[in-house]
């Protein structure tokens, strides 16, 4: 309970000493707000987290399509630069006010505001600008229902999740992967101007996904994590509670994953694959949960942490591939 | 009053310069997409309406 404990602690003016001192140490500025910037565009990009995007693109084009409704090409691919965008935002406001985590995290020191190349505020005042024009933007073009979806996806990603649970409970990434699974819901929505179930299912997808790809990361990052005090739950709860659990929502997921095809939304070629995909999700897991306690390479925990990826993608891409057949009128069982 | 001048160094005009073409191009590319979308939208026609 000690990193929790720790991550309680960390106050507002305490996170601004840390990332000013990150940025003197690192730069030799004796103080930082006030340097000429030598922040290259590349680095503003990578404030946008390009990788976390291009999958927000991907899912919330497969909303879009699988929405089954005729749309103006440029109006659809439109809206999905706005929702890329307003992710990326998110992604920005995320690393403004984490630069004193990513600091001390292996896998994140070298982020644009921890490395001392983009100062805090340049990072908030990017992020905020960015979110306001995406959302207004997927307004305009798509419709409103669209852009309050959007913009409570930056909200909760940036604030409930960033600013509240990160630091404070081992829950964080569960209830906070809402914000990476709302995209293809916002994608449907965006054409079709509601929320349909086929959008809920694809939002559940991600959503129960999410635990035990981050837990499997957790799992041979824990000392990281443990050192930047964040409670993940290899650090709160034990490895033996986390392998517990990563299994329990790999069924979930497995699972999940067939509902398209049970409900008569996606086809059964869809379901076979899918049920394939899924059982391997829980095999993997499996090789997780079996993994001894001694094993500190932890090789399974690796090789699911790659699958869940490849399971994320192929399963949107295999929803994206039925709903064209299916449009296209193809033969498909 | 030439000791209050601040001089850039290389690096920073260099990296200056590179902001200020992301930002020109960022901007170009908000203009044509809301000019494309109005037309997407409401149609050339929007150019036919009484003075």
């Amino acid at each position: 309970m000690e990193t929790a404990g720790l991550a309680g602690g960390f106050g507002q003016t305490e996170r601004t000493d840390r990332v000013r001192m990150a940025l003197v140490e690192k730069n030799g500025y004796e103080d930082a707000a006030f340097r000429i910037s030598e922040a290259q565009a590349g680095d503003y990009l990578a404030l946008l987290k390009p990788r976390v995007m291009s999958l927000v693109v991907f899912t919330a084009f497969v909303g879009l399509v699988t929405a089954q409704v005729p749309v103006n090409p440029i109006i659809a691919v439109v809206s999905i630069l706005a929702i890329a965008v307003g992710a990326g935002a998110s992604g920005a406001l995320n690393m403004w006010y984490d630069a004193d985590i990513d600091a001390v995290m292996s896998r994140t020191a070298d982020r644009p505001v921890p490395s001392g190349r983009v100062l805090p505020g340049e990072a908030l005042v990017f992020g905020l600008f960015l979110s306001a024009f995406s959302v207004m933007t997927l307004g305009l073009v798509a419709n409103w229902l669209a852009a309050s979806l959007l913009a409570f996806t930056i909200f909760f990603y940036a604030v409930v999740y960033t600013m509240w649970l990160k630091r404070w409970t081992p829950q964080n990434i569960v209830i906070g992967g809402a914000a990476g699974a709302f995209p293809p819901m916002i994608g449907w929505a965006a054409v079709t101007g509601q929320i349909g179930l086929e959008s809920v299912i694809q939002f559940l997808i991600i959503f129960l996904w999410t635990p035990p790809h981050f837990w499997a990361l957790a799992l041979f990052k824990s000392g990281d994590y443990g050192r930047a005090g964040i409670p993940m739950m290899p650090n709160v709860a034990g490895e033996a509670s986390t392998k517990r659990q990563i299994f329990a929502y790999a069924l979930l997921v497995a699972v999940v994953g067939v509902l398209p095809s049970v409900l008569g939304q996606a086809s059964a070629t869809y379901g076979v694959f899918a049920a394939a995909l899924g059982a391997g999700f829980v095999w993997y897991s499996w090789k997780v949960l079996r993994m001894p306690d001694a094993d500190r390479v932890m090789r399974p925990a690796k090789a699911l942490f790659g699958y869940s990826l490849l399971y994320l993608f192929a399963i949107f891409a295999a929803l994206l591939l039925d709903s064209i057949a299916a449009r296209l009128g193809a033969p498909v069982w | 009053m030439e000791d209050d001048k601040v001089s850039l160094t290389d690096s920073q005009k260099k990296a200056r310069r590179g902001r200020s073409v992301a930002i020109a191009l960022a901007l170009v590319a908000f203009v044509v997409i809301i000019y494309v979308v109005t037309i997407v939208k409401m149609g050339p026609s929007i150019l036919d309406r009484p003075m």
